[in-house]
């Protein structure tokens, strides 16, 4: 039916997105395929060192899914704040990272575990790591014709810590700038961490020089505020009505050391 | 257009639909269930929150085809006869409302919290009604509702069981 549509089909996922893009003819489609009633592409399992999760597995699924809690905690954490109760209960894990809004809350996340995501169309099935499925503002590696059917996820075991920071403007607005990041702790300090940025660009990114200068460094507030200078490094805010670039630059180093801080058990 | 069957406060109801149709407005302008309002219809507002299939959802960001063969709780479900439900009583009493544009839909998310956390702390009422504007801004009274409601409830439960004990 996608391949039928081309680039006028629409796959309709939770709908907490593309409806009201479509109330505010923000989007037009000529075709929807609504997909909610495919129950494959729905639950949680794992497969030898991945956590699986079908696309169409609700945000509210997603938190209270114990295999989540437990092996991809930081995907539960950055869930708990998108949108309010029931948009998650409609909205989806696979729907959120198809839209690809540079303010969503997950794509960061998953690129910041190294996750998956396993497309499907008529020339079959395919991988796509995170770091080339965010191509744009809005737009995916997915072809038209093609459905993201499940996003795989290393499982990341004893010795790191996560945290997903937030910060918005009102209580109903998304994210201004999100971090979300990962820690291994080894003696003490930090062995490896990772960084992504949600809303410093049209794409979530990761804050390399930052990952960089905490590789080694002491879990202490001067030694992680020191690496979260670099936070926007690289980084290029879209244009916003009511917010400077330099202002988003600002709140990344600021919500960068918290979110390290917190991923390492030293707040 | 489709054909879709849902049941909606206990009467199921059979009609044929355009696709684009919003469940919202299938269930003000086909079935006169104006109690459910539309405040900003981009999932932004919850005034026109509803339960469906046991899960409150913002109507205006479902298809009413999505709720083929679903069953749907709105404001005007809520009340047994004329006996209010808790909610809608303390509503009332704690004065949560001035204009009531926005009170079907909270009442709704509130219902939506007390079922999962029976006692919830005040600012677990306010994550859960994040999603439920008030432009008269009484939020501090809905607040106290909720808690209010969530006691009576409580204390209803407690009643059951102590009669239920009595009889045993």
């Amino acid at each position: 039916m996608l391949a039928e549509g081309g680039e006028e089909a629409k796959v309709l996922a939770g709908g907490q997105s593309l409806l009201p893009m479509l109330r505010l003819r923000l989007a037009r489609a000529e075709l929807v395929v609504d997909v909610n009633r495919v129950p494959q592409l729905r639950g949680v399992w794992e497969e030898a060192d991945s956590l699986v999760i079908g696309a169409m597995t609700t945000h509210h699924d997603v938190i209270h899914d114990e295999l989540v809690r437990r092996h991809a905690p930081l995907l539960a954490a950055a869930t708990e704040t998108v949108g309010d109760p029931a948009v998650r209960h409609r909205g989806t894990l696979g729907g959120s990272l198809a839209h690809a809004d540079p303010a969503g809350d997950l794509p960061p996340v998953v690129l910041v575990l190294n996750g998956e995501l396993v497309a499907e169309g008529p020339r079959g099935r395919r991988t796509i790591p995170a770091a080339e499925f965010f191509v744009d503002c809005l737009t995916t590696a997915l072809k038209p014709d093609e459905l993201l059917v499940e996003c795989r996820v290393p499982k990341l075991g004893e010795g790191w810590g996560f945290h997903y920071e937030k910060f918005r403007l009102s209580a109903q607005a998304p994210a201004l700038v999100g971090v979300a990041v990962a820690v291994r702790r080894e003696n003490g300090g930090i062995a490896e961490a990772r960084v992504g940025l949600t809303n410093m660009g049209a794409t979530p990114l990761r804050a390399a020089t930052v990952e960089v200068a905490l590789a080694g460094a002491d879990a202490t507030a001067e030694a992680v505020g020191r690496a979260a200078e670099a936070a926007a490094e690289g980084t290029s805010a879209m244009y916003d009505l009511s917010t400077s670039p330099e202002y988003r630059a600002h709140l990344a180093r600021v919500l960068t050391r918290r979110a390290v801080l917190a991923a390492a058990g030293s707040e | 257009m489709n054909r879709i069957s849902v049941n909606v406060d206990g009467t199921t109801y059979e009609d044929e639909v355009e696709p684009r149709l919003l469940l919202v407005q299938y269930l003000r302008d086909r079935l006169g269930l104006t109690g459910t309002t539309i405040g900003c219809d981009t999932a932004n507002c919850g005034a026109c929150t509803v339960d469906l299939d046991g899960l409150s959802v913002k109507s205006c960001s479902v298809l009413a085809v999505q709720a083929d063969g679903g069953e749907v709780t709105t404001i005007e479900g809520l009340a047994q006869g004329t006996e209010l439900h808790p909610l809608q009583r303390s509503f009332h009493e704690q004065h949560a409302l001035q204009c009531g544009y926005c009170t079907p839909g909270m009442i709704m998310a509130a219902r939506d919290l007390l079922r999962h956390n029976p006692d919830p702390r005040p600012e677990e009422i306010r994550h859960a009604l994040r999603g439920n504007l008030c432009r008269c801004t009484g939020y501090q009274n809905i607040v106290q509702a909720v808690l209010a409601a969530a006691a009576e409830l409580e204390a209803g439960r407690g009643a059951a069981t102590s009669s239920e004990a009595a009889l045993a």
